[in-house]
């Protein structure tokens, strides 16, 4: 037996059961039932399982859920409703960057994560902020054009 | 590939077009919320003229996809089709993935239900378009009967029924009904490409709005009530099984609810992928390694290197090879390739239910019918029994032509009460694999006042055909190990080409991007360069010589030159190479641009390709697929290889299993050509061009003329020549 745990995901509090070196990723998969969060790698290589704990990207695979109590998680089902998030939702589809997408929620949360920070990234944030997200479709052309876009407020 | 060549066509026509009651499952691609049980594809009530298409009285018009989306667009493109012809309302489109059934939805070239080999848009471009065709011209006799006016005197757009003369209108949805009643034309008029109003538009995607929210449900995320979670290890050495298995440690993890163990693999099944994978951990397996724990990557090597001094099966041979040879100076060389996995970002899942008497499975395949069939054998019970849920797969690549992922989770489920979702980590998904087989190609070729005169050609490696489509195998040749390299594009009087099988042993083998052209071009287009330099010729004008009977190769090859600077000065160490391919029905060029620094470094500077892919369906996703077709390609050139010792694969995860990243990428451009022949194939035709142009790039900025991949940095440290 463990004892229950709460986290604040997406404004929502939510208490559940697990071990607490459980890393959030699977928590959110396999307990709550939110997979619009992926599983990559598991070793913080792929970045498909990238959510924002208080505004900042990290990789959920490796983020133990003892260590998230008492913080702000947002994940893709709401990332939406942050205004750098709903930029990047947005210029994703104008520019329709998505090929499978299985790696597009942790591109679009490292995405959202920078606008936030940083509001006009040029080449060299871009690349620091999405290096580690990789897209084996390999969408980066796309990805890049889409920061831009989102960015300036463009409309492609 | 090109298998049609070889495989007697069964007319798809005849069962797509098929009417009465269908039994299908499925799940809604706009399903807000994961949906445990699959609503059927009711076609009562609706006008449901084909396997295809559905229309009810509200005018919704449902179509079925007989091929899966992996990410290449497919989804897209087949609805512009089938709307195209039909004259549906965009806006009126829903999609359903088709059930498994290979009578309905068997891909015409490969006979049986897959979606692979970029023959999707080619193999499906004419039954889809008659489907469309039929069922319009069905609800056109239902308008003009019920108005009393020669069909012929209404016109559609936009799923409406007009006759303009007495200005009358209806909509599909309200002529479904008497839709149902009429009799499909034998032949239905197919549109003039020049009435075209939704193919050679870019139109955006049906399957992307969900992937930006979180909300399209790939087979990882289907979620049955009451399932558990459950991952697997299997013998690191191929073909090893399990001895002893001590599972004390792993029984006192909390959540671990079932160790399961049999001959050949050993899952722990628990509350979640967590508990999963920490009882696996826990763990003290014993394998039985069995002989296969000698193999090694150099034996594997020496074994294809004797294998490729045989003789091979002629795949061609015209005009006088030995003449040929004898007319001119000679040159040889010969180019290896090394085993590829997929890593499909996506990793290897599937969720079985096994009941005494019913299986029922959720997951993404590119082999629905085949998934189902061999499920069947592995839990016992007759096809019919058997339901596969398919859904939007994270990338395929040709891993998902595969079933053992599947297999492996019902005999898991078998030893299970109730759901399990088996979900593979990145090192078992990496691990075990079916590799892109190692390939050895060997050229002579002989060169008499700047042309070749001769050319002779052998490829040596294994024959995935004859395992994965044995009827298509024939008389020792694999169309698939020598697609592209019996088709080069250049004039050349004498041509031999020989197809030496050699299967690895204990590795299994398959379909990887790009499949046989891979290897192919890549050699074609090395050597190409190489004889160009030995010509004393510019690598395209050598090129353009051997093309005056190739309009559509000579002008993507001039378009490319002319987009990508070709000939206007460089830095020093820094190249432009070039491939041209024949491959997938297509017609392309590519021209990359990279340095090589003073330790052999690689930087990707510029990628333009020019694409003559014929009719250009969704213009859009065909530059979006070479955009990523070359990242896939040049990942491999630069990284790609898996090595075996002591019988294991020695990679395990993308820390050493590398993929290109953001920072690394190009400029890349693609240009699509406007043409009105038919469609060719594009999903794996960047990941062939990527390599040969960049190791010619590396050629041009420092003389070294690799020939095996992936590209040896050492090899190009300032100062070296090969
Ligand atoms: S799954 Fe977390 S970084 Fe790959
Ligand atoms: S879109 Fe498929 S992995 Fe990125």
């Amino acid at each position: 037996m463990h004892m229950a745990t709460t986290l604040t995901i997406n404004g929502e509090t939510k208490s559940f059961d697990a071990p607490p070196e459980m890393p959030l990723l699977w928590v959110l998969r396999d307990i709550l039932g939110m997979t619009g969060t992926k599983f990559g790698c598991g070793i913080a290589q792929c970045g498909a399982c990238t959510v924002h704990v208080d505004g900042k990207a990290v990789r959920s695979c490796v983020l133990p859920v003892s260590a998230v109590e008492n913080r702000a998680i947002t994940t893709i089902e709401a990332v939406g409703n942050t205004p750098s998030g709903a930029k990047v939702q947005k210029a994703w589809l104008e520019a329709e960057v998505i090929q499978c997408g299985y790696c597009q929620s942790g591109q679009i949360m490292s995405a959202a994560a920078l606008l936030a920070s940083t509001p006009k990234p040029d080449d060299s944030d871009i690349d620091a902020a999405m290096a580690g997200n990789i897209c084996r479709c390999g969408t980066y052309v796309r990805i890049r054009e889409a920061i831009k876009q989102a960015a300036n407020g463009r409309q492609s | 590939m090109n298998a049609h060549n070889n495989v007697s066509r069964r007319a798809l026509l005849t069962g797509g077009l098929a009417t009465g009651f269908l039994l299908a499952f499925h799940l809604p691609l706009r399903a807000a919320v994961n949906e445990p049980v699959q609503p059927e594809d009711k076609t009562d009530g609706k006008f449901a003229p084909n396997a295809f298409i559905r229309i009810d009285p509200e005018g919704a018009t449902t179509l079925v996809m007989p091929q899966v989306e992996m990410g290449q667009g497919i989804y897209t493109a087949i609805s512009m089709i089938l709307a195209e012809e039909l004259d549906a309302d965009w806006s009126k489109v829903q999609l359903l993935h088709a059930p498994a059934n290979e009578k309905l939805y068997g891909n015409p070239i490969f006979i049986i239900q897959a979606t692979g080999g970029s023959t999707s848009v080619r193999a499906f471009w004419k039954p889809l378009r008659e489907a469309g065709a039929s069922a319009r011209a069905m609800l056109v006799q239902a308008a003009a009967a019920q108005w009393g006016v020669d069909p012929a005197s209404c016109t559609t757009s936009k799923g409406e029924v007009t006759h303009k003369a007495s200005g009358r209108t209806v909509s599909y949805g309200a002529l479904a009904a008497a839709a149902a009643g009429q009799t499909p034309p034998k032949t239905p008029a197919l549109k003039d490409p020049k009435d075209f109003v939704y193919i050679g538009q870019p139109f955006k995607r049906l399957d992307t709005p969900d992937k930006v929210n979180g909300k399209a449900v790939y087979g990882i995320d289907a979620i049955v009530p009451d399932m558990k979670f459950a991952t697997l290890a299997q013998c690191p050495v191929f073909g090893g099984k399990v001895g002893k298995v001590d599972d004390r440690a792993a029984k006192k993890i909390p959540g671990v609810r079932k160790i399961v163990v049999l001959d050949d693999l050993v899952a722990v099944v628990g509350d979640h992928m967590w508990a999963a994978k920490k009882g696996l951990d826990a763990l003290d397996i014993e394998w039985n390694e069995g002989p296969n724990a000698k193999i090694n990557s150099k034996a594997i090597w020496d074994d294809l290197r004797a294998a490729s001094a045989k003789d091979g099966v002629v795949a061609k041979s015209t005009g006088d090879i030995a003449k040929g040879l004898a007319s001119g100076e000679n040159f040889e060389a010969s180019f290896e390739l090394p085993f590829l996995a997929h890593a499909t970002m996506e990793p290897l899942n599937a969720t079985v239910h096994c009941k005494p008497d019913s299986c029922e499975i959720w997951t993404g395949t590119q082999i629905m019918a085949r998934v189902q069939s061999e499920a069947a054998k592995a839990a016992g019970l007759p096809v019919e029994k058997v339901i596969v849920n398919n859904h939007l797969l994270g990338g395929g690549f040709g891993r998902k032509l595969e079933p053992d992922m599947v297999v492996a989770a019902v005999r898991i489920a078998k030893q299970v009460d109730g759901p399990v979702k088996v979900v593979w980590t990145r090192e078992e998904d990496i691990q075990h694999d079916v590799y892109r087989p190692v390939y050895r190609d060997t050229i002579a070729a002989s060169l008499s006042g700047g042309k070749i005169v001769g050319w002779k050609y052998k490829i040596t490696g294994a024959a995935i055909i004859a395992r994965w489509l044995p009827p298509a195998f024939q008389k020792g040749i694999d169309i698939d190990a020598i697609d592209s390299a019996t088709d080069v594009p250049y004039e050349i009087p004498n041509v031999h080409v020989e197809y030496v099988r050699a299967e690895p042993p204990a590795i299994p083998t398959g379909f990887w991007r790009g499949v046989g052209p891979n290897n192919n071009v890549f050699a074609v287009e090395c050597f190409i360069d190489e004889l160009a330099r030995k010509a004393g010729k510019d690598p395209v004008e050598f090129r353009r010589g051997m093309l005056a009977n190739q309009p559509r190769f000579l002008s993507v090859l001039n378009l490319a030159a002319e987009k990508a600077n070709w000939g206007q000065p460089l830095p020093a160490r820094v190249g432009r190479g070039v491939c041209l391919q024949p491959s997938f029905g297509s017609f392309i060029a590519t021209v990359v641009e990279a340095e090589v620094d003073e330790q052999g470094e690689i930087n990707l500077r510029r990628a333009t390709s020019v694409v003559d892919t014929g009719i250009a369906v969704n213009p859009d996703t065909i530059v979006a697929q070479v955009e990523g077709g070359l990242i896939f390609g040049l990942t491999a050139a630069l990284y790609g290889e898996i090595t075996i010792e002591k019988g294991r694969v020695q990679q395990s995860n993308f820390n050493d299993y590398r993929m290109l990243r953001i920072n690394q990428t190009p400029k890349i451009e693609v240009h699509v050509v406007k043409s009105g022949e038919a469609p060719g194939g594009i999903g794996e035709t960047g990941t062939t061009a990527g390599p040969p142009a960049l190791r010619n790039a590396i050629y041009a900025a420092t003389g070294v003329a690799l020939r095996r991949l992936p590209i040896d940095r050492k090899l190009l440290a300032a100062g070296r020549k090969a």
